[in-house]
This record gives structure tokens, C-alpha cells and sequence, in this order.
């Protein structure tokens, strides 16, 4: 069943965006797409507005970081669901950490205005035309990303601990 | 029936000049006492400490026989500023602010490893321990303590609130301790 799925949202993946699809892959069960960050939008609302393949629900969105990954540093991945049909995908997205700004999707997941300054404020990835991208968890005044990996999880105020007691 | 304190378990008088019909102590004293029996805790709970607060208020262990059950969600009113749980630094204003709004004499208690000292949440996220932003009176070691070790901080609480002098709050000391976390 997956992997027709699979077939299949890549046939309406290459009809709607071409060359911007790059990947496309089972991961187990699940089928994950990787999109060109120019069509990413396009694609999310191809998948969306078809009544074929309906895809009306954004499960999640989040960031990710891959440090190695030269010129492909930083990611977004987002789950679709497709809900009378249970059909569930991935796309992933990935940019330089030099230049990390994605168009937004809030103008076709109002769902996606929290999630997205989410990942804004763990990641510093910038969504382009979001109506309101500041901090959300983390306090105004934090001058990092701190799910980036060059940053420590630690917290570099505290003064009680050391490498012989707590290996930091 | 006051006469038979065997039965009752009465606060004792505090030391002072008896004879018929007057009994003459320190305003120190006297108020001392009526302050730290009657406190008025407002518990800023935030995670499992809390849960182990609640025990604390209820029967099993009663606050209330050390004169502390009238809790205080309001910080006009409130003698004692009961901080359990795990402060993020995104809370650490609103915690000042809370502080800033209770009126003088104030205390604090700091229950738990996180309030105290951040805990096992060493993270970018989590204040590391509530000392950083206001002056702390009693610290409960635990993680979460037992409702056994909270009232032992109130009892340490009451040690504290029943010997202030009532100068106190207006000593250079005093001052100085509130200017150094900024508070007026």
C-alpha cells in the first residue's frame, strides 16, 4: 500500500513541480519526499488542494540540523495526512544555514503559525511572509538558536559543576 | 478549656515579666509570635514539588496545625513565597514580579532540587536555581521532598519569622541584600 502511495505522490509530485522533487523514498513504512526549497510551497499546496490526493491536515512541521551536510545544513520536514483515507507522507527541505528562510505555509495551514515560529525559534530557519515570527518557548531575550548543534545543551550559567564530578 | 494546654497543643507565651492581672513582654516577641503562627504561604507551584505541597495541605500531614493553611493566591497578602518546582527562565520576570508585589515582611522558601539549584534540568531553558533572581530564606533539599521535609522548612521558616526584629527590613543589611538583585 506504501509503496503505491509512494508511486503515486511522486507521479503528481513530477506533474506539479518537475525537477523540484528530488527524492523520493520509503523510510520503513512511511514515504518521505525531498523537495527543492523553491517549490516546497507549491508542492504542499498541489498535495493539498487536489481532490485526489487531499492532503488537508498538517500533522507537524519541525527543523532539522545536519551540521556535515555541506550546503544543506538545515531542514524542515512536514508530515501531511491525508484523514478520510489515512494516507500519511513526508517532505523534507533542505538550505544552506547561511541562508535559511522558506517561504511560509500559514496562508494554507493556519495550523502552521505557532509551528513555524517554533521552528524559527529553536532553529533561526526565517519563513518568509509569516505574520508574526518572534520567539514562542524560549524568552525574548535569548540571543541563540538553541537546538542548533554547534550550540551546548548546557546551561553556561551554572558554576556548581565541573569535569571531575559531572564530566561537562 | 485553654487552661488544660496538656490536651491542646498550645503555643507556649514568650518569655516576660508575669504578675496578677498584666503580662509584659517585647513587641518583638509578641508580634513575632502572632506572625510566624499565622503565616499566609502563596504557593508558586510549577511541577511535581507542587503535588507534593498539596499533600502537605492535606489532611494526612495539615499545614494547617502550624498555622499556615489560609494559602494566599494573591501576593498583596501573602507572608511567604513557596517556590516548588522547575523555574524556566521564560517564568524567572513573572516569579520577580510576584515577589516585587508581596508586601514586606516577606520570605521565601525554595522547595526542591530544581527551585534550588535548577536540578537535573542543567539546560539553556530552566533557571539555575530561583537564587538568581530573588533572595531565598530556607531551601528543602529533595527531589520532590516529602511532605515530612516541607514542614520542616516551614518550621525553619517560623524559627526565621519568629525571631525578626522588627527593624529588620529597614537595616543598611537588608538593603543591601535587595539591591543586589536589583529590587527596590
Amino acid at each position: 500500500m506504501s509503496n503505491e502511495l509512494l508511486t503515486y505522490i511522486s507521479e503528481k509530485l513530477k506533474a506539479g513541480i518537475g525537477n523540484g522533487l528530488l527524492k523520493a523514498e520509503m523510510a520503513y513504512d512511511f514515504p518521505v519526499f525531498e523537495i527543492e526549497r523553491d517549490s516546497i510551497h507549491l508542492a504542499i499546496k498541489l498535495l493539498k488542494e487536489d481532490p485526489d490526493t487531499d492532503f488537508h491536515f498538517l500533522t507537524t512541521l519541525c527543523g532539522l540540523h545536519y551540521p556535515d551536510n555541506k550546503g544543506k545544513e538545515l531542514g524542515l520536514m512536514y508530515q501531511l495526512h491525508n484523514l478520510p483515507k489515512n494516507h500519511r507522507i513526508r517532505l523534507k527541505t533542505f538550505f544552506p544555514v547561511q541562508d535559511p528562510t522558506v517561504p511560509t505555509i500559514t496562508d494554507l495551514f493556519p495550523a502552521a503559525n505557532w509551528m513555524e515560529r517554533q521552528e524559527y525559534d529553536f532553529y533561526g530557519i526565517k519563513f518568509q511572509g509569516h505574520p508574526n515570527l518572534k520567539r514562542i518557548l524560549n524568552m525574548d531575550e535569548m540571543n541563540y538558536f538553541p537546538m542548533r548543534k554547534e550550540f551546548p545543551l548546557e546551561d553556561a550559567t551554572r558554576t556548581d559543576k565541573d569535569d571531575t564530578m559531572f564530566g561537562r | 478549656m485553654l487552661t488544660e494546654t496538656d490536651k491542646y497543643n498550645v503555643v507556649q507565651a514568650p518569655p516576660g515579666v508575669e504578675g496578677s492581672g498584666f503580662f509584659a513582654t517585647s513587641l518583638d516577641k509578641a508580634v513575632g509570635l502572632a506572625r510566624k503562627n499565622s503565616l499566609w504561604p502563596l504557593p508558586f507551584a510549577t511541577s511535581c514539588c507542587g503535588i507534593e505541597f498539596m499533600a502537605t495541605m492535606a489532611s494526612t500531614y495539615d499545614l494547617g496545625r502550624f498555622g499556615a493553611e489560609r494559602l494566599s493566591f494573591s501576593p498583596r497578602q501573602a507572608d511567604l513565597l513557596m517556590v516548588m518546582g522547575t523555574i524556566a527562565k521564560k517564568m524567572g520576570p513573572i516569579l520577580r514580579q510576584v515577589y516585587e508585589q508581596m508586601a514586606e515582611p516577606k520570605w521565601v522558601l525554595s522547595m526542591g532540587a530544581c527551585a534550588s539549584s535548577g536540578g537535573i534540568f542543567d539546560t539553556y531553558s530552566v533557571l539555575q536555581g530561583i537564587d538568581r533572581i530573588i533572595p531565598v530564606d530556607v531551601y528543602i533539599p529533595g527531589c520532590p521532598p516529602r511532605p515530612e521535609q516541607v514542614i520542616d522548612g516551614i518550621l525553619r521558616i517560623q524559627d526565621l519569622v519568629g525571631k525578626e526584629s522588627l527593624r529588620r527590613r529597614n537595616t543598611p543589611e537588608y538593603k543591601a541584600l535587595l539591591a543586589q538583585y536589583g529590587i527596590e
